[in-house]
This record gives structure tokens, sequence and C-alpha cells, in this order.
């Protein structure tokens, strides 16, 4: 038996793919335990330098201002997964909330609101979608002359003016809280919209759908599966939730300006690709993006507790960002290694 | 054989397209406003776009590969800022001295880039998304968030891409040289046609010996040397160096590449449609106050015509497809 002698085997045991350390092993290389654990890094560090930071009161507070950003990464996971990207999200927002407040002018109630925020966002979205999969256009170029088009349209139509008026009870939405508590409902939607958006991902044919098209496109094809029909729903999906998000910000801010949610496009991708869903398509989990979003939010809340600068977090963000994509390669390397390491075993 | 001249009057034939295009264009705005098509006024719209094109230039090359450089606006930032404060702290260095500190600035954060994208394996727009915000937040850093102001930059300084040779501006003469050089590599050098080879089919460019690395690495590395120029111009140009300079003009520079008729998958395209469509987009802009719309316009109407172009592409390209694939059925 030379295999004994072989550095492969360890300690001279063969590796049992079942035994507690090596699924410790699987567990801790993956992306989300080690975003969840960065989390809990993150939360000590700060509670241990600010008396500020794990603050009920203050933690609650602190998610109005990323879950809008949060609500608009659910369905880009979606995209994202699927090989493709859209960079209009932003301005889709703009020409949503410009919508609004255009009617809102005209004294629309604020059902109405609702209403037209949820269909001109579908509606941007599909207008996307279109050009993408019937006429099959890259993306990336279509979405960028949306990117431009969408917000043009408020910046024609507003110049340098604002909307400010808005029904009372629209601020609901944006500033309000669920019942007497201190959770915000922005806060409790986007758990539930989270839910809803985990569950066709990862437990329906749809979900699966997206995973097979996301490895290969023809390959998904043969298999029988709509791709063009399931990338357009994707960026419908995305436009829908881009005006539920328009709803949340301008009911927040209670005011529609062309340069509303500006770079928040960019802002929302860097969210998805640090949840650990793979530019190149194919994979990625709602559990991983809602970790990132909550990770990269309270890093910024504590970050601003401690007076760092806005510079500085912008450059953490492109740093992280980076980060997270090197770092997913260099742990499959290692898994890739390992792999084959375990199969010379069982070959011996 | 014959193949291959209906490619090549097909590729020409964008271009030529692209010239009837701004031609029209020229035609409808001078028709209201005749002093659009002055010589002065037709040299200060080409001044006022040599910028773009020279950056453009630089993501034509990205895009080729099937990237994409999304940083170029904020290496135009940070090189220019650093330019600037060079120029603000010892106003007695040389100003060809400080364009090229500016250069080199930006050319190793092209470097940066490069080496993320060819070594690190990250997706190009994952790296240049990343470094956007990193160039742009190190601006802010460098410069205090304080704005270097005319009266604090060197006479020379503003001369860079004001001065005058053979009645033109030297930006101008920037431009011409970047384009030249841009011609001669991407046509005649072996690196040149690398880059259209990994755009065509990755994979078999690896199979006849393309090293995909250096490629990249290099592509990289000349939007950044180009962007490290732009920078440069652009403060010494508008004499004022901020820390918001040239946001969003990554996407114009993909918008130029665009309407020139890249395309984005990689591959195919021109630095002549490049030059053109960075032209188009400069008369666009120069003719709006012209004709009496208001600039807030500017957006929408560059969104539409971008959107336009690729239509346009994209019908052009279904309806070459049917030509070949019909001339191999007979």
């Amino acid at each position: 038996m030379t295999s004994a002698k072989s550095p492969l085997m360890g300690s001279g045991r063969l590796i049992d793919e079942n035994s507690f350390k090596e699924r410790m092993i699987v567990l801790f290389t993956k992306w989300e335990t080690l975003l969840a654990l960065l989390f809990v890094l993150e939360i000590v560090v700060f509670s241990n330098i600010t008396p500020y930071f794990l603050d009920y009161f203050n933690l609650m507070n602190a998610s109005f201002t990323f879950m809008e950003k949060a609500v608009m990464a659910l369905p880009m996971i979606f995209v994202i997964m699927s090989g493709d990207i859209d960079i209009s999200i932003a301005s889709i927002i703009a020409l949503v909330s410009f919508a609004m407040g255009y009617a809102a002018e005209s004294g629309v109630d604020t059902a109405g609101l609702i209403l037209i925020g949820l269909s001109v966002g579908t509606l941007a979205g599909m207008f996307n979608g279109f050009f993408i999969t019937k006429l099959g256009m890259p993306a990336i170029a279509v979405t960028l002359a949306t990117q431009s088009l969408f917000r043009g349209i408020s910046q024609a139509v507003l110049e340098d003016h604002a909307y400010t008026t808005y029904p009372e009870s629209f601020a609901f939405f944006g500033q309000g809280y669920v019942g007497d508590s201190l959770i915000p409902f922005e806060l409790v939607l986007f758990l539930a919209l989270a839910v809803i958006m985990g569950f066709i991902l990862h437990k329906t044919t749809y979900g699966r759908q997206l995973y097979a098209i996301g490895n290969s496109k023809s390959a998904a094809r043969f298999a029988g599966i709509y791709v063009d029909r399931v990338r357009f729903i994707n960026f419908t999906l995305n436009g829908l939730f881009c005006g539920i998000a328009a709803i949340l910000l301008t009911s927040r801010i209670g005011s529609t300006r062309p340069n509303i949610a500006l770079n928040w496009d960019i802002e929302t991708i860097t969210l998805v690709v640090l949840g650990g869903v793979s530019i190149m398509g194919g994979r990625g989990t709602v559990p991983g993006v809602t970790v990132a979003i909550f990770l990269l939010g309270y890093l910024k809340f504590g970050m601003g507790l401690l007076n760092i600068s806005a510079k500085i977090m912008i450059i953490t963000t492109g740093v992280l960002l980076i980060i997270a994509v090197l770092l997913p390669n260099f742990l499959d390397l290692i898994k890739a290694k390992r792999k084959l390491r375990l199969q010379q075993v069982r070959q011996n | 054989m014959r193949q291959f001249t209906i490619l090549r009057a097909a590729i020409a034939r964008r271009e030529i397209s692209l010239i009837i295009l701004i031609g029209t264009l020229l035609a409808l705005v001078t028709m209201r406003a005749p002093m659009f098509l002055s010589t002065d006024n037709i040299q200060r719209i080409v001044n006022d776009t040599v910028i773009l094109i020279m950056v453009s230039l630089g993501q034509l090359l990205v895009i080729l590969t099937g990237g994409i450089d999304l940083s170029v606006g904020s290496i135009i930032a940070f090189s220019g800022m650093s330019a600037s404060l060079i120029n603000q702290a010892q106003p007695a260095i040389p100003a060809a001295l400080i364009l090229l500190v500016g250069v080199l600035v930006g050319t190793a954060l092209g470097m940066v880039n490069g080496a993320i994208v060819a070594f690190g394996k990250v997706p190009p727009i994952i790296t240049t998304l990343g470094t956007m915000s990193i160039f742009r937040g190190f601006t802010f850093v460098i410069s205090k968030g304080q704005w270097v102001t005319a009266h604090e930059m060197s006479q020379s300084y503003m001369n860079l891409p004001h001065g005058d040779f053979l009645g033109l501006t030297n930006l101008i003469w920037w431009g011409v040289l970047v384009s030249i050089v841009m011609i001669y590599f991407s046509t005649y050098t072996r690196s040149g046609r690398e880059v259209y080879a990994i755009g065509g089919n990755a994979t078999a460019a690896r199979f006849v010996g393309v090293s995909e690395r250096k490629i990249k690495f290099m592509i990289f590395t000349v939007s950044g040397f180009l962007s490290g120029l732009a920078g440069v111009m652009w403060t010494a140009r508008y004499a004022a160096a901020v820390n918001e300079t040239a946001t969003g003009f990554e996407l114009q520079t993909v918008a130029a590449c665009v309407i020139g008729g890249v395309s984005i998958a990689g591959g195919s395209g021109t630095v002549a449609g490049v030059i053109l469509g960075g032209l188009f987009i400069g008369i666009i802009n120069n003719a709006l106050p012209v004709i009496n719309l208001s600039p807030f316009y500017q957006m929408f109407i560059q969104g539409f015509i971008v959107l336009l172009a690729m239509l346009i592409n994209t019908l052009a390209d279904r309806r070459q497809e049917k030509m070949l694939l019909g001339r191999r059925r007979s």
C-alpha cells in the first residue's frame, strides 16, 4: 500500500465526507456563512466601540435608510442569476416617482398613487424586457439607454423643480410603523417580499429554471425552458419592485426631484453581488443577499455613528465588492482541490 | 472572396450611414440656425468632443474584448485632481511634466483594473464598478474635499489644451494623434488584432496562442492612460478640478461606442465608428441650445438616440444574417 504514504491521505486516515469536520469545512467555505459571521463580527465590534449602536430604537430606525435598495435587490437577484443585468432601475424609480408626483399634483388619492406607481414601474420593466428578449439586444446596452431615457423624462418635465404635495395618508408607506411597535413598515414589507422571492427562487420550478438559464442558456433551451419568457418576466418583476421601492422612497422623503435615487442601480448591484450572486449567472441565494443588505446597511450606520466620512464608506463599498468576487474565486479553487483529493482517495 | 467583400461593405456601410445621419442632423439644425455650420462653431464642437472621443477609444478596446470599463470617469477625476494639486502646490513645475505625471497616474489606475481582471479573474463590470467607487473616494481623500480653481492654476497649465498650433487647439491635435495611433494599433498591429480575436471567440483565440491575460491587462492600461490624459486636459480646459469631475462620463463613452456601431458583446467595432459616434453626441449636446430646446432635454434625447442607434444596428445585423443564410442555401 503506497497510498498510505501519500500526502493526499492526511494523517493516514481516509477522509470521510460525512464526518463532522468535513461537513464543517463545507459549511464554512459557504459564502452565506462567511457573510453571517462577518455580520456578527460587525455587531460585536461596533457595539464595543460605541454604546449607541446596539440600541433597539436606533437599529430599527437605521433600517429606513436602506430598505428601498433592499427591495430593489430582490428581483435583481433573478436578473443577475440568469446572466443579465439591469442598470436602469434607479431611473425607473425617478420615472415612477415623477408619475406619482404629477398625479398627486392633479389630486389623485393615495390608492390611485399606489396603482400608478406599481403600473408605471411594471411597464418600464416590460419596456426593457421587450427590447432585450424580443429583439435580442444586450441587457447592459438597453438598460444603459433607458437609464438616460427614463430619468430624462422626469428631468425634461420637472427641470429644476420638484413635486412636494402628497396626500397625508401617503406618508405611511415610507415613514410608518407597524401598529404601536417600533418596527418600520418598510422593514416588514421587505422581509415579507424576501420570503416570497426566496420561496420562488428556492422552492419552485421557476427558480430552478433561473439556475439552469444562468448556467447555460442554450442547455436550458434544449431542456425545454422558455428562456426568453423567463427573462422577460425577470425584467418585468424588476420594474414592479422598482415601483414598490419608488412608492416607499417618495413617501419617505415626501418629494420628487429628477435626481432622486441617483446611482442606486450601482449600489443595488453591489448588494446583490456581495450577497454571493455570481455576475456570470447560475449562482446565488436570497438569504445570502438579505444578510449582505443588513451587513452593508449597518456598516454604514455604524461608520456614521463613528463620524467616519462618507468618502471612506464609498471606498469601503468598492473594496468589499471586489473582494466579494475575488474571495469565492479562491474558495472555489480550494474546494476543487479538496474534491480532487476525495476522488483520488476513493480510487485508492 | 465574395462573402468577404459583402462583409466589408456591410461594415463600411455602418460608418457611412452614421455620416449620413450626422449630415442630416447638421442640415436640420442649420435650417433653424444658419450660424451653426460656421467654421468657428464646428471647431468649437470638435473641441468640446475631443475628450469624449479619446476616452471612448479606450472604452472601445475594452468593449471589443467583451468587457466594459465603468471607472473611466473616476480615473479622469483622480488624475485630473492630482495634476491640479501638483500645479497648485508647485506652480514652477513645467506643465508638460505635470501632464506626464497625470497620464502616469491614470495609467497606474488602469493597471490596477487590468490586474484585478486579468489575474484575479474578476469580471470587468464588477472590477470597474468597484474601482469606480474606490478611485472617486480617493479623489475626495487627496483633495480633502476642496476644489482647485482657475486662479490657483498656472497659466502654462491652463494652456495645455488651449494653445494654438496651425489654427487648431492643442486639444484637437491630441485627439488627432490618439485617433491615428488607435487606428494603426487596432488595424495593423498583432496585439490590436488579438483584441478583436478575444472578443470574437475567446476559446478560439486561446487555441491559436493569444494570451488573454496579457491583452486584458493591456487594454485596461490603455484605457487608464487615455483617461489620465483626458483628466489633465479636462481640468486644464475648464480651469477647475472638482471632486465630481466626469461623474456619469463612463456611460457617455459607452454610448459613443454603441452609436458608433460597436457590438457590446465584443469582437466588432471600429475606431472610425467611435469617433463618429462621439461627434454625434457632441453635435446633439451643442445643438440643443441653438434650436432653443432646454438643456434639461439632453438626457432624454441622448437615451432615445442610443436606443434608436442600437435598434438600427440590431435590425441591420438581422438582415445581414438572413442574407448570408440565403446565400448559403442557394
